[in-house]
């Protein structure tokens, strides 16, 4: 998906992959792994045990100085003000253009004393950083902006991932560590957060820390996963991936995401205006999970009504490996409430499907039930 | 390095045939097919008696992310399809070429002469 030629990028640990037997596939310009053999083992290690992620092909990038906190007010539909009294605290924020329409999706850290670390996607994170650095020369805000292309990231995700975590990096505190919350010891920043519906961490540091540390999560009961369990674990979770569920045409209302929009106080922020603008016209579209008792649903499919007019389409669709089941999200014209039966289009069979409010799997079973199961 | 059996014949599109002898021959998917595709979660296979033309799709391979054409390597009548993999769509990860088996034809003679032996195909998957 590579706009010019440009060799893929590797990150810290790509002879590692390697050397674990990874298949590797290029990644919003990255040589990333795809999978270490089985997407499945991977997935169900990370459900019921630890996962490893290498997750560097993500962007940190330092915001520091006299006015961040107002740029990152400015330029966040998230407020960064939640993270004023909590030093290490995190948020989870969309970055809006103008029109409302969402540039990329982040998490922003603030580390005390007026200082925040982004972590950006990988394809988003050189445009964002410049759009962020011109909405700082506009305003002459004093902020410094810092790419940190020395550091990595490490994901150890499932329910023994912090214990493991804990253990590796002789961080007792990890125990106590608040969901949203980092500490940093050593050179090792460590935040609660990841992207796979289970507990865990993500863990930022010198990219030459990075091959040890794998090798002593790994040695710790850590499996290494890759973006193929990534991507079928955080749908399960209901969670968005940037440039498949939601682009620069969409805005958080239509994403699932209204509730990341702080508007309690009259803050002003990019994108306020014509978000406000959108929900007074009526913009109605809405972004829902979808699961089906049969048939896998593909990014593209389009979803019809119980009437069998087209009124939507998958923006993601795999098979679930935890709930043995097709399951989607689904960007549809219209609401339509948990349970409603409509249906996907799957290679020219119409399937049945049921609205379902993501995620569609949360603390070791579904959200949901079919019909039939509940009758049972 | 995917495994690529000497004693069979194999497709442009990645199946392997197996020769049985008595006009018949058994199908299936390549090695290295199934590590392109990952864990396999659904098999759609052709019913027996059905007929179908070499290069043409004939049946579905569904992983956890994408959906495959499965593709006829020869012209023949379908005489059987792998029922166990309803239930076990990853035996053709593990084993594809032993109880990964897809489907068996009755096939004419020399339905397999224009197909690729291990060496040919061995070339095909490194370019």
């Amino acid at each position: 998906m590579q706009e010019d030629a440009a060799p893929p990028r590797h990150t810290a640990l790509h002879d590692w992959h390697v050397a674990q037997g990874a298949r590797m596939v290029e990644f919003a310009g990255w040589e990333m792994p795809l999978n270490y053999g089985s997407q499945l083992a991977e997935h169900a290690a990370v459900r019921h045990a630890a996962g490893l992620f290498d997750v560097s092909h993500m962007r940190p990038l330092e915001v520091r100085g006299p006015e961040a906190r107002t740029l990152l007010r400015y330029a966040l539909a998230n407020d960064v003000a939640k993270l004023d009294a909590w030093p290490g605290k995190a948020l989870y924020s969309t970055l809006l253009r103008a029109d409302g329409g969402i540039m990329d999706d982040l998490i922003v850290y603030h580390r005390g004393g007026g200082a925040y670390r982004m972590v950006l996607n990988a394809a988003g994170a050189e445009a964002d950083a410049a759009h962020l650095q011109a909405l700082a020369d506009a305003h002459d805000w004093r902020v410094t902006l810092c790419k940190r292309p020395d550091l990595g990231i490490l994901a150890v995700q499932g329910p023994q991932a912090r214990t493991i975590a804990a253990m590796v990096l002789d961080l007792p505190a990890l125990s106590g560590l608040a969901v949203f919350y980092a500490l940093e010891q050593d050179g090792f920043f460590v935040g609660r957060t990841g992207y796979t519906g289970e507990d865990g961490v993500e863990v930022v540091c010198a990219n030459a820390l990075l091959p040890d540390l794998a090798d002593r999560l790994v040695a710790a009961g850590a499996r290494p996963a890759g973006l193929a369990a990534r991507d079928s674990l955080r749908l399960e979770a209901g969670l968005d991936l940037y440039g498949q569920d939601m682009t620069a045409a969409d805005s958080p209302d239509t994403s699932n995401l209204a509730w990341t929009v702080d508007l309690r106080t009259p803050r002003d922020f990019l994108g306020r205006a014509a978000l406000l603008a959108r929900r007074a016209a009526g913009e109605g579209a809405r972004l829902v999970g979808l699961a089906l008792r049969e048939g896998i649903p593909r990014h593209g499919c389009v979803v019809e009504d119980a009437g069998g007019r087209p009124c939507g389409v998958v923006t993601s669709g795999l098979f679930s490996p935890s709930l043995q089941c097709g399951i989607a999200l689904a960007r549809l014209d219209a609401a339509m409430a948990p349970g409603t039966v409509c249906a996907v289009v799957v290679r020219g069979a119409r399937r049945p499907a049921q609205v379902v409010k993501p995620p569609f799997w949360r603390h070791g079973a579904a959200t949901f039930s079919f019909p039939e199961e509940q009758e049972a | 390095m995917s495994k690529i059996p000497e004693t069979l014949r194999y497709s442009e599109t990645h199946e392997w045939v197996e020769d049985l002898g008595d006009g018949r021959c058994r199908v299936g998917i390549t090695d290295h097919a199934q590590e392109l595709l990952g864990d396999l979660v659904y098999v759609e296979a052709p019913a027996a008696g059905k007929a179908i033309r070499g290069g043409e799709a004939c049946g579905v391979l569904e992983s956890v992310k994408a959906a495959a054409d499965f593709y006829a390597p020869v012209d023949g009548t379908v005489t059987a399809h792998n029922e166990a993999l309803g239930d076990h769509p990853q035996w053709i990860n593990e084993d594809p070429y032993g109880r990964g088996w897809i489907m068996e034809l009755e096939t004419h003679a020399d339905a397999c002469s224009g197909l690729m032996d291990a060496a040919a195909y061995g070339k095909l998957t490194e370019s």
